[in-house]
């Protein structure tokens, strides 16, 4: 079992085959609607553990990059006529401009001064996003623009739920390539030492700065398909604080340093929400005390835990 | 032999402190050269100098004819000088052979978008990097452990494997911070041998270390540091013999040590 989950192709295979059957057991569109923001959290939640789960590098700040990418698509397709793709890769790529512009000066700081200053970087998106009402739509945010694709207008949330599954298995795959690389091997490098890393040769700051802009693109690309899903999107919503500190959750949650993890913590704080409404006030007491339950137990992380307990070391 | 490694008046004050001052040395290729002193005299001061990890406040470090004072030790590495630590600076959550692939990377020529897609000159440049990486932990005899994560391995295995992951970048010259330290005897044999065979291959090796036998037993040159300052350089006999060495450092049990050496 623990082979098998340490297996890349094994990981990716199992993935597309459970993203592939679940929706037989979909009884609703709803559970579509939901299946399919577990995949895009989870895809911005795989980019984010790319920076803090393997190079150690903190951000509370990452939502900016998908409210980047979600008003990229609705603005890029009301204002400038673009196509949703094209769009969506406009996004991506500002995001991954910003995050290389703001990367280099933040990136020196550590700990603690690195959150706070991705932390000014998020609320500073979520801002612009807020004011630029014109562009944006203000507070009450704007409409996106369905995407077309070869003349079919995709809306339904089981289209969106195929598309964004896609997007998982490939944001996983590229994901496990580069741990597997000398990149991959670079950045947990610096995450244990980065004398030692520099020592060797490992030009510390040059990687850190290429993980964040890659993490970037990753919850940019999130925050498109996001947009997508819903049709409507709001500052807070894509870009706020909130969201930010729930992406850091699910890659805590789930396991930093762990791909799967990531999977797993989004799984949980998407659905959680969701199945706990039937107890109407106690919901949120609930998510808390199951997310802190969880990290009692499994102080690592969901996977990194339980993957220590199959190999009998106990958590 | 031609100078490989080379400071001049080297020097570095810590608020009003001159934890290292005017320290001139020179390291040749195959050489291995010792610093000794009391604790406190600058041994590892001057090692993070040499390696970049501090600047100096006065002198210069030279790196085969090329003045390399100031420059980052990324930038060092490249040039061949890496270094190990006194405590260890592992990475602990890769394997061992993992840890000593990250002493490849300088040699590495695949880009990120390669590396992404895992095309297939990643997979060889990554095949070829785990080869190398085999070779070195066989030198230092861990080739047994090489699958094993770092963080399980013994103090003496990880000291080893800073050796060898430090090997893996090719270096030209090797700065080894107290090896031996917290070694057993067997360890202290083995750490003995893998000096021994390195400086062999030609590479210049700086070494600070307490065990006066094995500095003794090894070393073409010692420098004897005090408060910063260098005492006397020489052959391993003029060293142990000088009596300042004697009165500063080595003191009478010290210099019995070193005799039976």
């Amino acid at each position: 079992m623990e082979r098998l989950l340490r297996n890349r192709w094994a990981l990716v295979l199992g993935l597309a085959l459970v993203l592939a059957t679940l929706p037989l057991a979909f009884p609703s569109n709803y559970y579509f609607r939901v299946a399919a923001l577990v995949n895009i959290f989870a895809l911005a939640a795989i980019g984010l553990n790319l920076l803090m789960g393997y190079a150690g590098q903190v951000s509370l700040g990452h939502a900016g990059f998908m409210g980047i990418g979600a008003y990229a698509v609705a603005i890029g397709a009301s204002r400038f006529g673009l196509h949703g793709i094209v769009a969506m890769l406009a996004g991506a790529a500002v995001a991954g401009l910003l995050a290389f512009l703001v990367g280099r000066p933040i990136l020196r700081l550590k700990g603690h001064y690195l959150a706070v200053a991705t932390l000014g970087l998020g609320l500073l998106i979520s801002m612009v996003l807020t004011n630029e009402a014109g562009w944006t739509g203000g507070p009450d945010g704007m409409a996106v623009p369905r995407l077309e694709l070869f003349g079919m207008r995709l809306r339904g949330p089981d289209t969106w739920y195929m598309i964004s599954a896609g997007a998982l298995v490939l944001g996983v795959i590229l994901a496990l390539n580069l741990i597997e690389s000398p990149t991959g091997r670079a950045m947990r490098a610096i995450h244990d030492s980065e004398i030692a890393a520099r020592v060797v040769g490992v030009d510390v700051a040059a990687y850190k700065l290429k993980i964040f802009v890659i993490s970037a693109i990753y919850a940019s690309i999130a925050g498109s398909l996001m947009a997508f899903l819903n049709g409507h999107i709001t500052p807070d919503g894509t870009a706020g604080f909130l969201r930010s500190v729930e992406l850091v959750t699910m890659v805590v949650l789930g396991g930093l340093g762990s791909v799967l993890g990531a999977i797993v913590g989004a799984a949980m704080l998407v659905i959680l929400p969701q199945a706990l409404t039937i107890f109407h006030e106690y919901e949120h007491l609930l998510l808390g005390l199951i997310i802190m339950a969880s990290m009692i137990l499994l102080p690592r992380g969901v996977i990194p835990s339980l993957l220590a307990r199959l190999r009998g070391g106990g958590a | 032999m031609s100078t490989l490694l080379e400071t001049e008046n080297l020097s570095i004050a810590f608020g009003g402190i001159t934890a290292v001052d005017q320290v001139s040395l020179a390291v040749s290729p195959g050489q291995i050269h010792s610093i000794i002193g009391p604790n406190g005299a600058g041994k590892t001061t001057l090692f993070n100098l040499v390696s970049g990890l501090y600047l100096p406040s006065a002198g210069r470090v030279r790196l085969a004819g090329e003045d390399v004072t100031g420059m980052a030790p990324e930038q060092l590495a490249r040039r061949g000088l890496s270094r190990s630590f006194q405590n260890l600076q592992i990475f602990f959550r890769m394997s061992a052979v993992e840890n000593v692939m990250v002493g490849c990377h300088r040699h590495e020529r695949t880009g990120i978008l390669s590396h992404l897609l895992a095309l297939p000159n990643v997979r060889a440049e990554n095949r070829n990097s785990r080869e190398i990486a085999m070779a070195q932990l066989a030198r230092v005899g861990l080739a047994d452990l090489a699958e094993k994560e770092a963080g399980s391995l013994s103090y003496g295995a990880l000291k080893r494997l800073e050796i060898a992951r430090a090997l893996a970048t090719e270096p030209r010259i090797l700065l080894l911070d107290e090896p031996a330290a917290g070694c057993n005897a067997v360890e202290t044999e083995e750490i003995d041998r893998v000096i021994h065979d390195v400086a062999k291959a030609g590479i210049a090796i700086l070494l600070v270390e307490h065990d006066m036998r094995l500095v003794m037993r090894i070393s073409d040159e010692i420098t004897v540091l005090e408060r910063g300052r260098k005492l006397v350089s020489g052959r391993p006999d003029t060293v142990r013999n000088d009596p300042r060495v004697i009165a500063a450092y080595l003191g009478t049990f010290g210099s019995e040590e070193a005799n039976r050496a």
